[in-house]
């Protein structure tokens, strides 16, 4: 009977697999990739922000955060909140409306697509007719306003979204009484804006895009007063009172208009032009906010002198004799200001200004002298320089996290000292279990650290290794040294700065040791840096020593980039981590291995030609091994070789985007609507916008498209055979199985691993004696593979702990009584061996039987959901496909396996990294990580209340079919689509270019 | 009909290693088998058995000795001439198991030709007795040879029957054969020949880069079914000879194979691509595989067991009529699979 026997059959592990596994996506981290429009409630305290693929993201509280996707996946142009309830109404570019509304579902708030509705015209009529360019939701919260492109304002009814036909405005109506003279010159044109009287709900005030602006009265239905604006307006905002308000020009004007019933058709009051007299850019938004003292904030975007300053993202503040004008690193899509919203309170009182740029995220305190920035809780830009490697570390103990934090505390003095001013909804969820950290390296040279413990990825602290090297760039050459008479007077804000200086510097590796603090950064130059955590300033000298990986090898010409030069001298260091030692890999090849031994005092690295060991105790080289093949010609040639592809893909990438370009504009038939026109130009954002809209039929006839593939077996001749990808350190038995020793394993491209014995001396004569090294084993595998992942499992089949675990008592000690096992893990098998005698147990052959191959692998542990005293240590593996699979340990069987990244979404899978606890972050976007779980035990996901203060009556009961299609849009799999991060920002320098020509 | 396990150690002066005849007389000798005609083999340095009747590859073999040779000697007229040629060696026990226990593997009388043992083979085709008409398994032995590999594949579409009628599936097929390559030189594939499986994974379902994969990954061991696009040369069914015990005739059926002959494919090639590890810089060696142990005795055993499975859950031969009967359409039956029930019914054990 025993041959019945079927893999994944035995009920009792079926049920554990239940306790221990489990897939979700929880939460994405950063900030939204193409963010289109902001909206913001006074009432909630919430923020709103739709992006181009339409998504909508509210956030609260640190904490506090919702996500929605309309299922069009179109660009969300506006949203507005409904005046004193927890619902939204959003207006994406196909014309549509949706209605979104908070609800309460067992204790937590939860966000639903509630109605949508489209504007439908008379039969006949032009689309233009019915084409949404403002939307005004009415105190009333029983209607909205709607202006069109036709100039006509329809009003519908909401939540049904019935249009009240006999309320429609028309632009005939509006323009009853108009002068004759002034009629004839310009007609209505659309409507630009819509605002509602401050202190009477019955008037509203129409703005026409010519200039015209109307007040209407809803009771009479008629217009009360006419304002005959000379240039094209761009918006208007009321004063608190409502005896005045003032409109915006594309001329870079703004003029105050007086209200009064004295006079119907009055005069402008002032008309400014801030920064004339030379031609200015459009202000395209404008508030006046009143205060105190009677001085008043007038605070409006754009309107800079179009020559000299007409490329700037600016934002004016301007307060008496105080003038600033924040200038942004992005276009800013839209603002807002949070001021006192109390109906009783008499002035505005402006406290912060939050601007939502196209890449981060910026509020700036208006009470505080010198209007500093707020340091937001949330919607951090990861990639204000791009992302280039990631590394986590699970449960750090408490000593370590308050020194990162304190370092980091001395880095944001000039943040303003403000709560954070949007502080709507209530967190509910459980505190995180323990502390992690995300480490992310960045292609400036940079580190940056990340609380990532719960829902809010917050930035502890930022390290730069830059200070080490001598580059091109004086740090001294700031953009912010204008003089105080300058004018405008410009201020840069915000962190986002994608232009490395020097891309040598970027971080490719990092290992944190949570215990000692010491922490290894490695980099596209060869650069090998070791850094102790310091909480004092220090100035010091940086001890360099050089690796030749190709020693005895002759006659091989390096043709990359050349090392990085390094300053001499003592270098001053900002508190928090400091490096001591460099230690410069020869050639200088990017380092595609690193590991750090903290108990030992090593450190190993690896690149393209082979790989050394650094004793950092002693500053002293143990031994370098080449792993060249002498055939293997590329990798000596440097990342130049690599041209050739890079050109091509980015070739393939346009070809993509046009093909892209070419279905898109098929599908919106007709073209040249609204939504087009206001597109912004050709250039930085078309390209993003054409990634974004790459739908999946394209991808589909593409992978149709008749290309074909090479079948060839590996050979050793293959490039980058010699190519280092793993290094690990293991206390096992490499010789015989009486004595265990230190040893360090590494991993090739060609499917080699190298095991050398270490010989590190006792501690108390750990400076006299040097660290010896000897090669004790080398294993070719004979399918070739590269290997991606070395684990030594002790005499229980537990992995071997981390260095120091086991003295600081967290973990228990190492079986040194059983026999060991080697696993290597390459990109197309998993094997397990004896140790010392290598033979081969098992193996697990991946790619022979699924046709998928190892991305990523890591070592996890999962607790059951239903004891506490149940864990087991499974792989949780990433394939190129973009599955997720758990293999148990030892005996490699798969578990389970989830769908989590497209296949395509090469950069997606390449960023992935694995928590300890079975969860793990990959970039669905240069600036936004998704937050996944394969826990039943550790999930991180928001849960959060918003309080309606007053449940209205109109609240309808959905039906149960929306419930579900809402909650089910609510999880449908995002599709993004972005380049691969570095390529974006090559595709943005070259088109920039191309447009400046 | 054999020697058994007879061994013999003897030592030749390399540099004079004389003639053949010499040295065959020589075996004869020590053997104490002057009056039986034998094949001589030896193993290369790739592990493969390789034959010696003439001078000049005696001459190779003893160069290559290193520092011993190993030879192998069978009576002639029960000689498993398949025992030769690529990767025979280093599935040694296999080999072992053929020449000591030939009813095991009982193979289909060899009609020679020629001198079949003086060539190392470079492909065959397999399983033409359990495959429909229509489709082609064949082997492409890499290992051993310096020739590439040397075809492409494509995505492409195929018309199939279903219960739905005609419909038009995606399929992959071969794009293009390289000159000189192993696949062109077997004369066994054809450009546009619908690639269907590959060491017995069904590729349906599977994109083109998985199928690449795949193929890549079992390439030092490729065998591949394929639909020719040529289908003339077809291997006319009802020559086969009765030798055939109408073993594993169940592969042909779509539903059970994948799994069943996967784990056939992985057991039969086991120990065909050791690793070799080289111990404190010292020689390259095979790495053995461990004994299986207590700890070990779970995954070890499915394999075994599933192998197992295949050689005795055979279906009847009803079901086999059935299928021969289809022509040289292929179909895809929606048979139930006797086999596949009774593991279902089967009694699970845990180990």
């Amino acid at each position: 009977m025993r041959r019945f026997l079927r893999p994944g059959h035995d009920p009792v592990r079926e049920r554990l697999k239940r306790d221990l596994f489990q897939f979700n996506k929880t939460v994405e981290h950063g900030f939204p990739h193409q963010p289109s429009a902001l909206g913001y409630s006074p009432f909630l305290h919430l923020m709103a922000i739709g992006t181009r693929s339409g998504a909508i993201k509210l956030y609260g509280a640190p904490g506090v955060e919702f996500m929605g996707l309309h299922e069009e996946n179109n660009t969300v142009m506006q949203i507005h909140f409904i005046p004193d309830q927890c619902q939204l109404v959003t207006l994406l570019d196909d014309n549509s409306l949706h209605l979104w509304s908070l609800k309460q579902h067992s204790g937590a708030s939860e966000l639903r697509e509630e109605h949508r509705f489209t504007l439908k015209g008379p039969p006949g009529s032009p689309p233009s007719a019915t084409q949404i360019t403002a939307v005004l939701p009415h105190s009333s919260r029983e209607v909205l306003y709607l202006g069109t492109e036709s100039g006509n304002i329809f009003v519908v009814e909401i939540p049904s979204f019935r249009v009240l036909e006999d309320r429609t405005i028309t632009s005939e109506a509006a323009l009853q009484r108009v002068p004759e003279d002034y009629c004839n010159r310009r007609s209505c044109e659309l409507v630009e804006a819509l605002r509602e009287h401050p202190k009477n709900p019955d008037q509203i005030l129409i703005g026409y895009s010519r200039g015209l602006i109307v007040l209407w009265d809803l009771q009479n239905n008629k217009v009360t007063h006419h304002f005959l604006g000379s240039q094209q307006l761009e918006n208007l905002y009321w004063q608190r009172d409502g005896s005045k308000f003032i409109s915006c020009h594309y001329d870079g004007s703004y003029t105050q208009w007086p209200v009064s019933s004295d006079n119907r058709q009055p005069e402008p009051l002032e008309n400014v032009v801030p920064y004339g007299p030379f031609p200015c850019k459009a202000i395209s938004k404008i508030y006046w906010q009143t205060t105190k003292n009677g001085l008043p904030y007038i605070i409006f975007q754009g309107g800079m002198p179009r020559a000299s300053y007409g490329d700037r993202h600016s934002i004016s503040v301007v307060h008496g004799s105080q003038q600033t004008a924040f200038d942004f690193t992005s276009r800013v899509i839209d603002f807002f200001i949070i001021f006192s919203s109390e109906p009783t309170a008499g002035f505005d009182d402006p406290s912060a200004m939050v601007v939502l740029a196209e890449e981060e995220l910026v509020v700036i305190d208006l009470k505080s002298a010198g209007w500093p920035a707020v340091h937001p809780p949330y919607l951090a830009s990861l990639h204000c320089s791009a992302i280039t490697c990631s590394h986590h570390v699970s449960n750090i103990p408490l000593k370590l996290w308050e020194r990162i934090i304190s370092a980091g505390s001395k880095q944001n003095v000039h943040y303003s000292n403000m709560p954070w001013p949007i502080d709507g909804g209530t967190n509910i969820a459980p505190d995180p279990p323990q502390r992690d950290l995300l480490l992310t390296g960045h292609e400036d040279g940079t580190v940056r650290f990340w609380d990532a413990s719960g829902v809010c990825l917050h930035l502890l602290y930022k390290l730069s290794t830059v200070r080490v090297f001598l580059t091109d760039a004086d740090p001294n050459d700031n953009m912010n040294t204008l003089g105080e008479d300058e004018w405008p007077p410009l201020r840069k804000v915000g962190t986002f700065d994608p232009y490395s200086d020097d891309p040598r510097l970027g971080i490719q590796k990092i290992y944190l040791c949570k215990y000692s603090g010491y922490l290894a950064v490695a980099g596209t130059a060869g650069q090998v840096l070791v850094m102790e955590l310091n909480d004092e300033d220090a100035e010091h000298v940086v001890d360099h020593a050089e690796a030749d990986l190709l020693q005895d090898q002759e006659g091989y010409r390096w043709k990359g980039h050349e090392k990085l030069k390094t300053r001499d001298g003592p270098v001053r260091f900002e508190a928090g981590f400091q490096p001591f030692v460099l230690v410069q890999c020869q050639p200088p090849a990017v380092v595609t291995s690193l590991a750090l031994h903290s108990e030992w005092k090593l450190v190993a690295f690896g690149t393209s030609h082979g790989f050394g060991l650094f004793d950092h105790q002693q500053k002293r080289l143990v031994f370098v091994k080449c792993t060249l093949h002498p055939s293997d010609q590329l990798a000596l040639e440097g990342p130049l070789s690599r041209v050739k592809s890079l050109k091509k893909s980015l070739r393939q990438s346009f070809r993509r985007i046009r093909r892209s370009r070419v279905s898109s504009r098929k599908r919106r038939g007709g073209g040249g609507n609204a939504s087009e026109v206001r597109g912004p130009p050709f250039g930085i954002l078309s390209v993003q916008e054409a990634n974004a809209k790459f739908d999946p039929d394209a991808l589909q006839e593409m992978e149709l498209a008749p290309v074909q593939r090479k079948i060839e077996a590996r050979s050793a001749e293959d490039s980058f055979t010699g190519f280092v990808r793993t290094l690990y350190f293991a206390d096992t038995f490499l010789r015989d199985s009486s004595r265990h020793c230190p040893s360090l394993w590494a991993g090739t491209n060609g499917g080699t691993v190298y095991a050398f014995c270490l010989r590190v001396p006792p501690a108390e004569r750990r400076m006299d004696e040097p660290v010896r090294a000897e090669q004790a084993k080398e294993i070719q595998l004979m399918h070739r593979a590269p290997v991606v992942g070395i684990l030594v499992l002790d005499g229980r089949s537990t992995p071997l702990p981390e260095p120091l675990e086991v003295a600081h008592d967290l973990s228990k000690s190492p079986d040194m009584q059983g026999s060991h096992q080697l696993l290597v893990v390459s990109e197309e098998q998993f094997k397990v061996f004896t140790l010392p005698k290598v033979s081969s147990k098992l193996k697990l052959k991946l790619t022979a039987l699924e046709g998928c191959r190892v991305r990523k692998v890591t070592v996890a542990n999962f607790g059951s959901c239903k004891t506490d005293d149940y864990s087991e240590n499974d792989l949780a593996v990433l394939t190129n496909l973009g599955d997720i699979q758990i293999i148990s340990l030892p005996f490699l069987k798969l578990q389970i396996r989830y769908p989590c990244i497209r296949k395509e979404d090469v950069s997606g899978i390449a960023s992935c990294v694995f928590t300890k606890y079975g969860q793990g972050f990959y970039l669905i976007s240069p600036s936004e990580f998704e937050r996944f779980s394969l826990s039943t035990k550790w999930l991180v996901e928001p849960r959060c209340v918003v309080d309606i203060p007053e449940v209205s009556s109109n609240n309808h009961v959905h039906t149960r079919s929306g419930v579900e299609n809402a909650a089910r849009k609510s999880r449908a799999v995002k599709h993004w689509n972005w380049c691969p991060q570095a390529r974006v920002v090559k595709c943005k320098l070259w088109l920039a270019l191309l447009v400046s020509q | 009909y054999c020697f058994g396990a007879e061994f013999r150690r003897f030592s030749l002066e390399r540099s004079k290693p004389g003639k053949f005849e010499e040295f065959y007389g020589l075996l004869q000798h020590v053997h104490k088998i002057p009056n039986v005609d034998v094949l001589v083999g030896y193993t290369d340095i790739h592990g493969d058995l390789l034959p010696i009747n003439n001078d000049d590859n005696y001459h190779k073999a003893v160069s290559t000795a290193n520092p011993l040779l190993r030879i192998f000697i069978q009576r002639k007229e029960d000689a498993d001439y398949s025992a030769f040629g690529t990767d025979t060696m280093t599935r040694k026990k296999n080999v072992l198991s053929n020449v000591l226990r030939p009813d095991n593997h009982k193979k289909k009388p060899h009609i020679v030709i020629s001198m079949p043992q003086d060539f190392r083979p470079v492909s065959s085709i397999i399983d033409v007795d359990i495959l429909p008409e229509t489709h082609r398994r064949v082997r492409l032995y890499k290992y051993g040879t310096d020739k590439p590999l040397g075809f492409y594949i494509r995505d492409g579409s195929s018309v199939r029957v279903t219960p739905h009628g005609l419909e038009k599936v995606p399929g992959i097929f071969i794009s293009r054969l390289v000159p000189g390559g192993l696949a062109q030189s077997t004369g066994l594939l054809a450009v546009n020949d619908e690639v269907l499986e590959v060491n017995g994974i069904e590729v349906s379902g599977k994109s083109l880069d998985q199928v690449t994969d795949m193929m890549i990954a079992n390439s030092r061991n490729l065998i591949i079914t394929v639909r020719p696009a040529n289908q003339r040369n077809n291997v006319v069914r009802n020559s086969r000879t009765s030798g055939s015990s109408g073993q594993s005739t169940e592969s042909s059926l779509p539903s059970s194979t994948p799994n069943i002959l996967a784990n056939f494919l992985q057991g039969e090639e086991e120990s065909d691509e050791e690793d070799i590890v080289i111990e404190d810089s010292g020689e390259p060696q095979q790495i053995p595989k461990a004994a299986p142990t207590n700890e070990s005795i779970e995954s070890l055993t499915q394999i075994e067991l599933l192998h197992e499975s295949t050689q005795n859950g055979f279906l009847p031969s009803s079901e086999m009529n059935l299928n021969h009967s289809a022509g040289s359409i292929s179909m895809e039956y929606e048979v139930q699979d006797p086999d596949h029930k009774s593991l279902e019914d089967g009694t699970i054990i845990t180990l």
